[in-house]
Order: structure tokens, then sequence, then C-alpha cells
């Protein structure tokens, strides 16, 4: 049983003053509080705006912004564009299951990585992109791809 | 919330603000003619480092106590801006020096020093760092000399290199509110609907609906409350120009939008926002802020009896929220899940209420309509596509970003004027324009001038201004595919032609670029995309099979090589198979032991197999080996 105070998502609720239509608005900021949308959370503000937790699934489920399993730590977003699928997005998909060993939609076991292909990033000119954690990276080869990974698992053993 | 400091707003009257804007005019040539630097800040070049470059020149500058010796025209006038995006993203980040208009590009942090040192001081241009005309192959100075930036025609992207985007000072400048001032100054609801109606303007969210007929309806609709909304839930692959306006000129948008609440009578907007556009939702948040703070948004605007409250919200990641009524649905925090129209939004949108929705470009042209009167603003542009429009071009060409041209320009002239022909050398065979409700057009018509009508004509549409070349080693086949796969996630899943049908045509694709497909596939194929276009709810379902409808029209002939085996652009690794070339083989085992299936085997002294059967083509063996023994045959 995971227990929280629940103290996040009330502020998160009353900065939006407990409006249902801003249901959308209070997921993504709960998406970025946690990684991911709790299931008990889903409960949690089904019952402060009176709106059926089913409906909430609902809308979870819906958008690509919303997760219900965990994402790492460092989100890595591919963009899959029209641009980048012809630059070879592809390929750099490819270069991050060598890397850290996940494939689109998982999660490496220590929660370090995820990795989400999306539509598009709006950065073709740049293409093939990558966003890590709202850091854009453009014109991108598979093996650059890699050296960012490499980088950005060593500087989080670093710090520990 | 925050809690708000309610101030008296700047401005209280229309006279004032015409004042106003004559005043930061003058300033604003004065600004030119002073030692300043103006970086890009919009995604492009942020994404290539550009705000490292701005931190970067602000702490030189400083350092070198430029900002104290160069003298300000205004208190907050600092000789370091951040200037909108100029289209030409794939040169970024660019940094424009004025008074000297020397522009340079692929600048970095270890640049900064000596473009200070020497152009923003000595006024001296650092060769190595300006832009190569691919077009005349020649080195340019200036912006404005380099033939992507000539051969454009700037309308709604004003002031090219050096808009300040944050600034709403800089946009009343360059004249912009005079048109809301006008419009307040006593001009009939009726008569801005009517000049707005009379200047042709076309939605340029895609359809190319009369924005005046539904300006119109949204007037004589009855009913208290009114919604106008701006539909920036830009989500077609291969397209963001509407989050470029919204970064370098997000004013422009938000006065087109008051006008608009002001003629049909609503009190209230929204502005639905792609998530995935962060710097966007910020500047037009900004942008927001300013207004309220001139009097220009919010209570009793300028002082008149009109009032209008404008909120930005946030979308989630759904390509169908780009439909209206799906857009209206996700504002009102539900699954953005479209509706059969009738009623129309104008009619019942936004909770039940009259509600206008345009896009982001459209809302931009409203404001110049107003300024530059309807027979001026028809003056660009064909016939029956008045103005201008704003186009991201990608793909293998020399020269990528935004561009905005007058309707009516060909293909072509775009491709090679503009964009300066490929980059990779190869023949372009096609371009996609539109997105996944677009269309693939071959060579044959880049002579087509490009606007509504003619581009309905052959089956393609403007869409959101998206357009991609495609080179000849790439398969048209895999485009239709790569385009369903798109349409088929996206679906919302309420109709089934369009959930299913996607999704069914997505695998008959899939066998087609697998070598897999028949003579019947392709029969089905085509029965299966009319049953989609004819019966789904929405327009993402209607227009869902047009790149393989488009594809089947224009490049029959690869459809019938994939069944008959062969991908003539090589692109379907299906078609073909990893050899190793015995001649050049070391057998050094490395691929053996980097293959992840076990297909390639050996012994020293010998060349190394692969065994056909155990390949999955992943082509890791070729990057593994050291010799290039390796090969792809088709």
């Amino acid at each position: 049983m995971i227990s929280r105070t629940y103290s996040k998502v009330e502020e998160i609720l009353k900065k939006y003053e407990y409006k249902k239509e801003m249901l959308i608005k209070i997921l993504l900021e709960v998406q970025k509080e946690y990684r991911h949308i709790p299931k008990d959370v889903v409960y949690y503000i089904g019952t402060a705006l009176g709106i059926p937790p089913a409906k909430i699934y609902g809308v979870a489920t819906f958008y690509a912004q919303f997760s219900l399993k965990p994402k790492g730590e460092y989100t890595i977003l591919i963009c899959d564009g029209t641009a980048c699928h012809m630059e070879g997005s592809m390929s750099l998909v490819k270069a991050i299951e060598e890397e850290v060993g996940i494939k689109p939609g998982e999660v490496t076991p220590d929660l370090k990585f995820s990795l989400d292909k999306v539509g598009c990033l709006g950065a073709c000119a740049l293409a093939p992109a990558m966003v890590i954690n709202d850091e854009v990276y453009g014109k991108l080869t598979p093996e650059q791809v890699k050296e960012i990974l490499r980088k950005l698992r060593e500087r989080k053993e670093e710090e520990q | 919330m925050s809690t708000v400091v309610v101030n008296e707003p700047i401005l209280k009257s229309p006279q004032e603000l015409l004042d106003y804007i004559e005043k930061l005019k003058e300033k604003r040539e004065k600004k030119l003619q002073k030692p300043s630097v103006y970086v890009c800040v919009g995604t492009g070049c942020t994404a290539s480092g550009s705000r490292k470059v701005y931190a970067k020149f602000v702490e030189v500058v400083k350092a070198k106590g430029l900002d104290v010796q160069i003298e300000k025209v205004d208190d907050d006038d600092e000789p370091v801006k951040k200037t909108g995006c100029c289209g030409l993203c794939s040169l970024g980040p660019l940094v424009k020096i004025m008074p000297y208009g020397i522009t340079y590009s692929h600048v970095k942090v270890d640049d900064v020093e000596e473009i200070v040192e020497k152009t923003l001081i000595k006024g001296e241009a650092i060769e190595r760092l300006l832009l190569t005309d691919p077009i005349t192959d020649k080195k340019v100075e200036r912006l404005e000399d380099a033939t992507f930036f000539k051969n454009q025609t700037f309308y709604i992207m004003e002031a090219v290199g050096t808009s300040e985007c944050e600034s709403i000072e800089d946009y009343m400048a360059r004249g912009g509110y005079s048109s809301l001032a006008k419009v307040l100054s006593g001009m009939d609801r009726l008569e801005i609907i009517n000049m707005v109606k009379a200047s042709g303007l076309r939605g340029r969210g895609g359809g190319g609906f009369p924005t005046g007929l539904k300006w119109e309806a949204a007037y004589k609709s009855q009913g208290d409350i009114k919604y106008v909304v701006c539909n920036a839930d830009e989500g077609d692959p291969g397209a963001f120009m509407n989050r470029t306006l919204l970064e370098r000129d997000p004013h422009s948008v938000l006065e087109g939008m008051i006008i608009a609440a002001y003629a049909i009578g609503a009190r209230k907007g929204y502005a639905y926002i792609r998530a995935e556009y962060p710097i966007a939702v910020e500047m037009f948040n900004k942008a927001i802020e300013n207004a309220k703070r001139y009097g220009l948004l919010g209570e009793n605007i300028l002082g008149t009896d009109f009032s209008f409250e404008l909120y930005v919200k946030e979308g989630a990641g759904a390509f169908v929220c780009g439909e209206e009524t799906a857009l209206l649905a996700s504002i009102e925090g539900k699954r953005g899940v479209p509706r059969p129209r009738p009623p129309y939004p104008a009619q019942a949108g936004l909770w039940g209420k009259p509600t206008l929705i345009n896009n982001v470009e459209t809302y931009a042209n409203v404001p110049k309509i107003i300024r530059d009167g309807v027979e001026n603003y028809r003056k660009r542009g064909v016939e029956n596509s008045p103005g201008t429009k704003m186009f991201s071009v990608t793909g293998p060409l020399k020269l990528t970003g935004i561009i905005e041209i007058q309707f009516g320009t060909t293909i072509r002239y775009i491709l090679e004027n503009i964009c300066g022909g490929t980059s990779n050398g190869r023949k372009i065979k096609a371009i996609q324009i539109g997105g996944p409700s677009g269309a693939c057009l071959p060579e044959e018509l880049f002579d087509l001038p490009l606007d509504y009508d003619s581009l309905k004509s052959v089956g393609a549409m403007v869409g959101s201004g998206g357009i991609v070349a495609i080179t000849d080693d790439r398969c048209m086949v895999e485009v239709a595919r790569f385009f369903l796969d798109f349409t088929k996630r996206e679906s919302c899943g309420k109709c089934v032609p369009c959930r299913e049908g996607t999704m069914q045509a997505y695998n008959i694709l899939e066998k087609f670029t697998q070598g897999k497909a028949t003579y019947e596939d392709l029969e089905n194929l085509e029965y299966l995309s009319d049953i989609i276009k004819t019966a789904s709810l929405c327009g993402l379902g209607k227009t869902a099979p047009n790149p393989i409808i488009s594809t089947l029209k224009y490049f029959r002939s690869e459809y019938i090589e994939h069944i008959e085996g062969r991908c003539p652009s090589g692109m379907c690794t299906a078609f073909k198979k990893y050899v190793i070339i015995p001649e050049k083989c070391k057998s050094c085992s490395l691929c053996a032991r980097s293959c992840p299936n076990g297909a390639i085997s050996g012994e020293r002294g010998k060349p190394y197999v692969i065994d056909q059967g155990k390949c999955i083509k992943c082509g890791l063996c070729v990057t593994k080996c050291k010799f290039g023994a390796i090969e792809l045959v088709g």
C-alpha cells in the first residue's frame, strides 16, 4: 500500500481552484511531480473534483503526455515526425536500445531512463531530433546518442 | 494562483494608444541605429544552443562595460536582445549585429568574444561566421541579401532578425495594436466582419474555410456568452509554422483574437497550445500579461465598454485535438473526441455556447487586413487565395526552416529559389504537403501554384503548411506506411471506419514494405481508402487515406514493384540481404560476435558467411566491420 500525504496533489488542486475544466492541466502537473499518474492519485483527484475516477482514467489514457507507469528520471523522447523519420530516427531508437536496453514505451529497471516515440517536436530543421528532460538535441547520429546517454549516466553516478 | 497586483492600465483610450505607438516608432528607428546584438531564441536555435550564446553575449558586453557606454534610447534598452525566429533554423544559432545588419550563422559560445570585439565595437565582419548563400555560393554579410530571404514575401513575419519577441513595445513600434485602436475608435462590428469577408481570408489551419463566414455565423448566433478560441494545436508531423509565429510575434495573434472577440461579442477566450511547445506557451503567457498591463486586455479595454479575458490552455499530446470539436472538448477538460457537425461551434461550441475558432496564422492576418485595408491586403496572393502563407520546409534541402510566400508561388520556386535545392545531390522525386491529411505530389506537379484550389484539384491540401522534400532514395510506399502508422495511433477510436480502417490499411501497407503483398492487397487498399474517406466522422478520418490515395495515383509503379519483389528506392530492407564479400573479409570474427541473432559464422583464415534465414537485417555487422566487407545488396 502506498502511503502518501497528498499535500503536493492538494497544492496543485488548489492552484487550479478545484475546477473540473482544469483537469488536464492538473494531470500534467501530477505527471511532472510523480513522473506518472499514480492510481491512488486518480481516486484522490476524482473525489476532490467530483469526477468519477473512470472519467479521469479515460482522460489519462487518451493523451500521450500521461503515463500510468512511472517514467524514467531521464525521459528520452525520440521524434518520429516526417522529417525525422526520413532522416533516420529509427536508427536512434536502435542506438538507445543498444545502449540502455529499452524499447519505446519502456523504462530501465533502475528507473533512470525511459524511452518514447513522439509525433513531432517541431524541430524538423534539425532532424533527426531527440529531447531529454526538455533539452533538445538535433542532427543526431546513433553514435552521438550513445555518447549523450553515457554522459548522463556518468553524471548521475558522480552525484551519488 | 499567484496574486496579481492590479494597477491602473497604462493606456486609457484608443487615441492614447495611437500616440504611444508613434512615440515608440521613433524610438525603434533610433534603437536600430545603435550597436546591438540580436540573438534568435526560437525553438530551433535554442536546440542549437542559442540561449547559452545569448547569456555569453550579456556577460561579455557587461564585462567590457558596453552596457553603460552605449547610449540608451529607453530605460529597458539593453544592447543584447532576444529576437524571434527568422526561419533559417538549420543554420542556427543566428545572431544579427545592428546597425550594420551583419548576420552570423552557427554561432558558438567561443565566438562571442570575437564578435563583440570586431563586429559590435568596430563594425567589421568576421568572414568565417558569415552564411554562405547556397544559390549564389557566395558569402553574405546581411541577412536581407541572402537569396533565401530575398525570394520570400514577408508580411505576417515582420522585421525578420530584429523583432524582439518578448517585447510588446517592439510590436507596437512596428505599428502593432494600431488596428485594435482603429476598431475601438468606433468601427461597427459588422463593418469589421465585412472587411474580413471581403479580404477573402481563408482558414490557415488546413481546411481553407472562408474566415469571414465563420465570424459572421458566430456574430449572428444568439447568446449572452460567446467564446473566441485560437487553435494552436499544431500536430502535423513536419509542420512548425504556428509555433514559430507564437514564439516570434505572439502579439499579432493576440491582437487578432481581441479584434475577433470585439467583432462577435465575446468576453472570454482560450488559446489552445500544445504542451510540446513550452517556449510558445511561455511567450504567449508573457504576451497576455503585457497586454493586460497596457489595458489592451481585461476589463474596459482602452477605456471602452469592451472587456475580454484570455487564457492559455495546454494540450496534452493528441493529434485529433487539432479538429475543432475535439479541441473544444479538450478545453473543457475531457477526452479530445470529435462530435458530428452540425451544430457547428459557431452555433454551439464550448460548453454549448457560440464559439469562434480559428488558427494561429488566421488571427495574425486580421490586424493586417484592418491596418492595410481590403484592397491592399488582396494585392498579395491570388484571387481565390489572397495573402501570404507560412510554410515549414524540411527534408534533404540545402536550407530548411520556416518561409513565407504569396499564394500562387510554385513548389519548384520554393525548393530551388528559396531552399537552394537538394543537399545530398539526389533528385527530389516528390514533396509531401499538408501532413498526415495531405498528399504526396510528384515532380511533374512542381510547377503547380500553391493555393487552396489548385492543391485541391490534384487531391492535396495546404493543410497547416508543412512541406517535406523526398529524394529518389526514399520509398513512397514507406512514406504512406509511415503516415498510416501515425493516423492509426492518433485515431481517437470513436468511429469504426477510422479506428479499424486505418489499422487494416496500415497492415496492408506493411505487407508491401515487407515484400509479402499481392495484387489483391492493392485492390483492397484502394477499396478501404475509399470507405475510410467516405464514412469517417471527422477530418482526421476523412483525410487519413490521402497519403495512400496520392501515392497510388502518382507512384503506382512503386507499389507494383513491391508486389513483384523489388523496392525501387532500395529503402525497404526486406527486399535486401546482407552479404560478406569474401575478398575483403579478414575473418576477424567481430561481426559474428556482434550479431544479436547468431546469424554469422565462420572459422579462422576463411571468409565468414551470413545465414540469410537467421539474419534480421539489423545492419549492426556493417557498423562493426572495420574492412567494409559487408554490403547490403538488393
